[in-house]
Parts: structure tokens; C-alpha cells; sequence
């Protein structure tokens, strides 16, 4: 039974599936190659592609979840990012200044959020959706509504530059979800979080923090999505208000939802929700391969997620067990 | 007599743990059935195997000579088998009203006539002694009159076979004695009830036969009264009579040295609400509080750790005066509070079990500040050890722990915090009498240490046995304070009721 538990195990195993399946179907999958001093692939596109937006938001939206909380509001904020650092450099400012600008407005945002949620005691989904439509809105003031394109080397080598070989988002979501891992368990900030959101009540008696608490993951969800928002501005040296990030929060709750934090919260795991976030992103690929229209690719996308959460359930494994084995000895 | 539920060779699994080995049990119509056993002897997923909450993984059931299987608590249900589960499971938005008969709700056409539902939930209510207003919200109540609903919705059912798990482990005696009336003419009309509770004086005043289980076994069945108490707890702890007799006398408490007042109340009272109240909590102390039901008792404990701070009066700790506007403020001063209610304000049901015990430890300690992992689990161990907790190790996750051996881990929560005034609400709460006495014993080992604690229990016997101060209260307000030889069972009764 043990070995059922671990969050990690079901996700691999259809990523391990998806991509045995990918190697089957279209060869030359797994080629890599080293060109120009960085590294070239489908699998390297997959796990840039999966870095700079869904990894990124299920790293913030694993701890909103985990506090019995969803964050509506990511897809936003990624709006707000890009449009602050557009036009800040387009204005002049330093990489610095435009980068560190949208970062700071977009957690101070999500501590918006936090305080809605834990002082004013809002629904999290009502006011992560106040949010979800105000940052549209600000996007839109910021760039007067219309696509804002900028030529600035720093801004354009976040998403398209390389380190050590490995496109940028790839090393810096991994240090992102490092440092966090370190701090949450090294600190009893992790213990907190789970506790929250196993029974608010009852840890607010035991003397935690639990405002802090929620305070801390909305705005940690609200960083998250500012990184994501530069990444993706980055990417196409624009940023467009009207369609940045647009329904990504869904795509976050997904790869939380099947990284095996549930949404009930309570026990999270980071590691998790990446490996969910990449088996988003790979089976958008494949669909793609596979010349699934783009307008249907939804359905089979909802059943490889059905499935996944499905056997995150113990119920169902419970009664599974029951169907293979009606009486024990 | 005829067997009204018959069980035979019950079985029931979780992964690669058996809660239940093959048990076996015939219920009879007519007749009060008391189901006894350890914490964590498997009683209360018995009932729930019954009830169809668990699928047994072997074994048959029969309700009146017909196989059953019930898939979910609605089933058996309908079937004619009404239940009270030992966690109260209703639903704390709607009002007592609704809860007490939601499902069965009186129609008219397509609308509930809710009336209609007030009168009949009122009836039902008046029937066990209570008078509440049944439009209130369920969760706004004492666990006390959450847990009277629960009896009244399930006697609201006429059913054949009646199942309670605890009923009366938070009601006072008044309470008790209108809930027995009831379940006697119940009896007396044929029906077959099943009862499981720790207190051994209400076993024995009220039940015909008495199974015991133990570690998930069936030990055997007798007749009540051929059965003598010391025999009886020899077959629930599965040790020969003698050492049952050196179980019962732990529960002498001895008190601990007084040293002089630690905190002192002064005129506290939350406007609208409860009080006022003075008194003190001396170090090495314990006081009790004692009334009736809705007379102010928790509203005392919430009031001095700070979760319904008070509006006006003051209290002192050694002296200075100390704010208790929130329960981390009252950790600050030194105070820890155990609730009544483990379910809401109590257990982390999907964390471990060693995660449950050091909680309030870490929260006193910051974020910043964790505990290393190898002093948690040396924590954690000790507890296990010393309270007995029946878990299967440390990191089980807290909901797989029976209701008894919760509520240890959460005495263990504050004990580990080593404050220095224990505010314990019902702490006994589904203890079974073995770890009742290893916890009074326990709790006078603290008081030595110079802990104060105020102990609320709605058992009169046990505030007179372990308190060297009484505070009365009556209509949420203090009544009077005894002392020493002045505290006796009649002397609490006769202030708590008088008019
Ligand atoms: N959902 C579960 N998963 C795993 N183990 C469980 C689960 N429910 C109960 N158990 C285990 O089954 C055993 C019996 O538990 P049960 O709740 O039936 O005890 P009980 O006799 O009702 O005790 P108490 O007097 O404390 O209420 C315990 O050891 C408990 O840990
Ligand atoms: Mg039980």
C-alpha cells in the first residue's frame, strides 16, 4: 500500500507513458543537439515551455492549495508583469529597475489577495477573481490596451538567452522551487501551511500564524506569476495585455492538482506539481505532433488529467483493491 | 427475545492493518446492548462497517433474518438502523432544525415546509430534556446540544435498530438521565439498541448484555448483571483481575504543593456574553469549573486564551497583567488550552500523528525556529510511551487514530508546550478508564512540576475527585467559589440549581 502514497509516483508514471509513446510515434523525439553553446530538442523546448509558465505558477499555486485556497488572479498578474517591464524599458529604465518593478507590484498584489483572504475573510476563488479582473484591467491601462513590443537585449535574454547550455527558465524554476523547497522544510513555515490548511480552526488554537500564513502563499503565488509574466513578455519581446497568460491559472491548478496536492488542502509537494506541470506541457506537444486540431485538443488533455487525479484518490484504490481481491483471507 | 442484527465473522482491513478480526454479535430486539473496549479496540468501526460506512473486507450481516449490505449510512438508514457516530457529522451551517430532519423533511409539493420541520425538531429535542431555539445554526452550539441533536435526529427516525457511540460524552447528568429515560421506554417498545460508552456506572444502569472487544477481536458476550465490574475491565484490558484492580486505583489523584496564586482573574466578562468572574489559579493548583449545560464554562476558557477575547475585567500573570486578545497572546502568557471539541478545534486529521503533538511546540517556538526532526520524534515517542497512544507509529496520519486516542495526542499537544496554566475542556472526552487514570496521574505530575490547571467536565465526580477548588457557575455567571472540605457533589448541585 505504502508505495502508492508517494505523490510523485503517478505523474511520472504517464509522463513515462506519454513519452515512451512520443518515442514510438514521432522519431527523432528525443534527439538533442549542442549548437552555438547551448543545447537544441523537443525535449528541451517541452521542459522550457513547461518552465516559463506552468512550472513557474504551480510552484505559487501548490502553497495557495495547499492552504485550502486557489489563486484565480495568476493569469492576470502575469499580464500586469509583462506590461510594467515593457513599458518601463521602453521608457528607459534599467533591466533592474523594469524587472524588479513588476516583481514587487505583482506580489504586492497577490498580499492584496492575502489580505482580502485572511483580514477581510473573502472566499479565496471570489477574491482571487476581483483580482483575476482588476489586474486584466490595469494590464490594459498600463499599455493603453495595445500590444506593447519593445527592442531591449537584458529583457529579450530572460526567456531566449542560455545558461550552462540550458535555456534560462529551465535553471531558474529549478532554483526557484530549491530555494523554496529549502525554505518550507527547513523552516516549520512548510509544516505551517499544511497545518492551515488541513484545519484552520484547530491551528489557529495551536497558536500558528495562520493569517501570516496566508498572507505568505498569496504573495509568494503573486511573485511567481510576476517571473512567469517577464518569461513570457520575454519570449516574444512584447507584451500583449489582452491575452498574457489568459486561462494559464487553469493550467497551474491542473499540474497541482495531478502533482498529487489535493484541493482540499493539507500535504503539498513541490516536486510534484512540477512533474505535473511538465506532463501538461508534454501532452500539449503531443497532441500537437499528432495533428490533433487545436480546437479539440482540450478533451483528450482533461482525460489524461481525469485519470491521473483519479488515482490520486485512495477511495478508488480502496475499491479497486476490493475488485482484484473479493475476500482476502 | 429474538436477534433483531446479526453478525457473524466480521472482518475489516485497512491496507495490511486488521481494526477487526472476525467479530460476531447478536443484537435482540428489546434489548440495550453495550459494546466495550479499549481505545482503539475497534468499537467504533464496528459501527461502521454496520452502518456501511466501511465495506467489511469479510464476513455477513442479517437484520431481521435478511442479509445486508450496506453501502452507505443512507442505506442502512432506510433499512432501519439509525445511528450516532462518535464524531458528530451534521451540519454545522444549517439550523438544528434541518439537521435533525434533513431527509425526512415534511413536503408540500416540492417545498420543505420548514414549520412544520421547526415543531417536529423541537418536539424531538423536548423529548431528551433540551429547550434550544432549533433555528439556530448547528456550529453555534455547545457540543453538548450538537451532540443531543444527533440523538434526537436518530430517535426522530423510528427505527428497529438504534446505534450509539458515545452519546453521552459531553453531557452532564441531568442530560444522561432524561437520554436513558428515553432509551428505556425505546427498549421497553422492542426496539434493539447498541451502545458503546466509557463510563462504566452508565453501562451498568443501563444495559442488558455486554460484548467486549479487544484489539479488533471478539473477546465474548454476558449478561450485565453477571458480570462484576473488576471482571469486566480484565476482559477489556486482557490482564487478570488483579491487575484491574490496580488500574482502578490510579485514579486517586494526589494533589500537587501550593505556592501562592499564578493567575488572577479580576472581573472578566465579555459583554452580552458571560460573566463577570474572579478567581485564581494557584501554581501546583487545579480548579475546577463546574454548572450546567450553556451555564458558561467554555465560554470562561475561551474567554482566557483569547479566542473570544473578554470586553472588560483584567488577569494577572504573577502579578502583571496580561493581554489575551488572541490565542497566541495566551500561549505568550503561558497559558495552553485543550478543547472540547477535537474534531473542529482539535486534530489535523491528514497530518501525522508526531506533526500533531508538536504543533502548538513549533507555533510557541516561530517559523523560524524548527524543531529539529530527530527532537520530534523523541517527543512524539515519549507521548506515545507515556499516554499509550495505540497508533501504529508516528507518522500515521492523526484520522486513522481512534476517537480515544485523538484526544491523548491532543492532551499531549499542550503538555509538550510545558505551560504554566493547562485549561482542559472535557480532557477525559472518550478516554477509556484505564488512560483516564494514567492522565489524572499524569496531570499530577505537571501540578508538582507547578503547573496550574482549570479542569471543565461535565462528570461532577471527577471535578470533586481532582480539584482542590470548585468555581460554580449558573445562567453564565459565577455562582460561588468552594474550597477544600466545602466541595461535594451535593454542595455543587444545590448551587447549581438554585433559582
Ligand atoms: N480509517 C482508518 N484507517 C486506518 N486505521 C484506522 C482507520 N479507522 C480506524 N483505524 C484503526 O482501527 C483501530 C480501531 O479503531 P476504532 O476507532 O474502531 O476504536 P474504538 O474502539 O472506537 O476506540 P475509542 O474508544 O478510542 O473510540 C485503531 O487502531 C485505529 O487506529
Ligand atoms: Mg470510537
Amino acid at each position: 500500500m505504502n508505495r502508492f502514497r508517494t505523490p510523485l509516483l503517478w505523474p511520472l508514471a504517464a509522463l513515462v507513458a506519454l513519452l515512451v509513446f512520443n518515442a514510438l510515434a514521432s522519431p527523432g523525439f528525443f534527439d538533442v543537439e549542442w549548437k552555438d553553446g547551448r543545447l537544441y530538442g523537443t525535449v528541451v523546448d517541452i521542459c522550457n515551455q513547461g518552465a516559463r509558465v506552468p512550472m513557474l505558477l504551480a510552484l505559487g499555486m501548490t502553497l495557495v492549495i495547499a492552504t485550502g485556497g486557489v489563486d484565480l488572479s495568476v493569469g492576470s498578474l502575469m499580464a500586469v508583469s509583462g506590461a510594467v517591464a515593457a513599458v518601463q524599458v521602453n521608457a528607459g529604465a534599467s533591466l533592474g529597475q523594469a524587472v524588479g518593478l513588476a516583481l514587487l507590484l505583482c506580489s504586492g498584489l497577490g498580499l492584496v489577495n492575502g489580505v482580502l483572504i485572511a483580514k477581510v475573510r473573502l472566499q479565496p476563488i471570489i477574491a482571487t477573481l476581483v483580482m483575476m479582473v482588476a489586474g486584466r484591467g490595469l494590464a490594459m491601462l498600463l499599455t493603453g490596451s495595445q500590444m506593447v513590443p519593445f527592442k531591449h537585449e537584458g529583457l529579450t535574454f530572460l526567456a531566449n538567452g542560455a545558461v550552462g547550455g540550458l535555456p534560462v527558465p529551465i535553471p531558474l524554476v529549478l532554483g526557484v522551487a530549491l530555494l523554496a523547497g529549502v525554505a518550507l522544510r527547513g523552516s516549520a513555515w512548510g509544516l505551517f501551511i499544511e497545518a492551515t490548511g488541513d484545519n484552520e480552526t484547530a491551528s489557529r488554537l495551536a497558536g500558528l500564524p495562520t493569517g501570516g500564513v496566508r498572507l505568505l502563499v498569496y504573495a509568494f503565488s503573486g511573485l511567481c506569476a510576476g517571473m512567469s509574466g517577464l518569461l513570457e513578455a520575454s519570449n516574444i519581446a512584447a507584451a500583449d495585455p489582452a491575452r498574457m497568460g489568459d486561462t494559464r491559472e487553469l493550467d497551474a491548478i491542473f499540474a497541482v492538482v495531478a502533482g498529487g496536492t489535493a484541493l482540499t488542502g493539507g500535504r503539498f509537494s513541490l516536486a510534484g506539481s512540477l512533474v505535473g506541470a511538465l506532463l501538461l506541457q508534454t501532452l500539449t506537444l503531443t497532441l500537437y505532433n499528432q495533428n490533433v486540431p487545436p480546437a479539440v485538443a482540450p478533451v483528450p488533455k482533461a482525460l489524461v488529467i481525469l485519470v491521473v487525479c483519479l488515482l490520486h484518490s485512495p477511495k478508488l484504490r480502496e475499491q479497486w483493491g476490493r475488485w482484484r481481491s473479493p475476500s482476502p483471507a | 427475545m429474538s436477534g433483531i442484527l446479526q453478525l457473524h465473522g466480521i472482518e475489516k482491513r485497512f491496507g495490511d492493518f486488521a481494526a477487526l478480526r472476525g467479530v460476531s454479535l447478536e443484537l435482540r430486539a428489546g434489548e440495550i446492548h453495550a459494546l466495550m473496549g479499549e481505545n482503539g479496540a475497534g468499537k467504533s468501526t464496528l459501527i461502521k462497517v454496520i452502518t456501511g460506512v466501511h465495506a467489511a473486507t469479510a464476513g455477513t450481516m442479517e437484520l431481521e433474518g435478511r442479509a445486508i449490505r450496506p453501502g452507505s449510512p443512507r442505506e442502512a438508514e432506510r433499512a432501519g438502523i439509525s445511528t450516532v457516530y462518535q464524531e458528530v457529522n451534521l451540519l454545522p451551517n444549517l439550523s438544528l432544525a434541518e439537521n435533525i430532519t434533513m431527509g425526512r423533511q415534511a413536503m408540500w409539493g416540492p417545498f420543505i415546509r420548514h414549520g412544520e420541520g421547526r415543531r417536529r425538531a423541537r418536539a424531538a429535542l423536548a423529548r431528551l430534556g433540551v429547550e434550544v431555539d432549533v433555528a439556530r445554526p448547528l456550529g453555534a452550539c455547545p457540543v453538548a446540544v450538537q451532540q443531543m441533536a444527533a440523538i434526537a435526529r436518530a430517535l426522530e427516525q423510528r427505527a428497529r435498530v438504534l446505534i450509539l457511540d458515545e452519546p453521552t460524552s459531553s453531557l452532564d447528568a441531568r442530560e444522561v438521565a432524561e437520554l436513558f429515560g428515553v432509551l428505556r421506554r425505546l427498549r421497553d417498545e422492542g426496539m434493539g439498541i447498541l451502545f458503546v460508552s466509557h463510563f462504566l456506572d452508565q453501562i451498568y444502569a443501563l444495559s442488558d448484555r455486554i460484548t467486549v472487544l479487544r484489539d479488533g477481536g471478539y473477546v465474548g458476550t454476558w449478561e450485565a448483571a453477571a458480570l462484576p465490574r473488576l471482571e469486566l475491565v480484565s476482559h477489556m484490558i486482557g490482564k487478570p483481575v488483579a491487575a484491574a484492580e490496580a488500574c482502578a486505583a490510579k485514579e486517586e489523584a494526589s494533589a500537587g504543593p501550593r505556592r501562592g496564586a499564578v493567575v488572577e482573574v479580576a472581573e472578566l466578562e465579555r459583554k452580552g456574553v458571560a460573566g463577570p468572574f474572579s478567581f485564581a489559579l494557584e501554581a501546583g493548583g487545579a480548579t475546577g469549573l463546574a454548572g450546567l449545560l450553556g451555564s458558561g464554562r467554555t465560554e470562561v476558557a475561551r474567554m482566557l486564551f483569547g479566542i473570544d477575547p473578554a470586553t472588560s475585567g483584567s488577569v494577572r500573570v504573577d502579578g502583571r497583567v496580561v493581554s489575551l486578545t488572541s490565542p497566541r497572546a495566551a500561549m505568550a502568557a503561558g497559558f495552553a488550552f485543550c478543547s472540547e471539541d477535537r474534531k473542529v478545534e482539535g486534530i489535523l486529521p491528514s497530518l501525522s500523528v508526531r506533526e500533531n503533538i508538536v504543533l502548538a511546540l513549533q507555533a510557541s517556538r516561530g517559523a523560524l525556529r524548527r524543531l529539529p526532526r530527530a527532537e520530534q520524534e523523541a517527543l512524539a515517542d515519549t507521548f506515545i510511551k507515556a499516554l499509550h497512544i495505540k497508533t501504529r507509529g508516528p507518522e500515521t496520519p492523526m484520522g486513522a487514530l481512534s476517537g480515544g486516542n485523538q484526544q491523548k495526542c491532543l492532551l499531549a499537544r499542550w503538555m509538550a508546550v510545558q505551560p504554566r496554566l493547562l485549561i482542559l475542556d472535557e480532557p477525559t472526552r472518550g478516554i477509556d478508564i484505564g488512560a483516564k487514570g494514567e492522565i489524572e496521574a499524569l496531570c499530577a505530575e505537571l501540578r508538582r512540576g507547578g503547573l496550574a490547571i482549570l479542569f471543565i467536565s461535565a462528570e461532577l465526580e471527577e471535578v470533586v475527585r481532582n480539584c482542590s477548588r470548585v468555581v460554580v457557575l449558573r445562567d453564565r455567571q459565577q455562582a460561588e467559589v468552594l474550597e477544600g472540605g466545602a466541595i461535594s457533589l451535593r454542595q455543587i448541585m444545590e448551587t447549581v440549581a438554585a433559582a
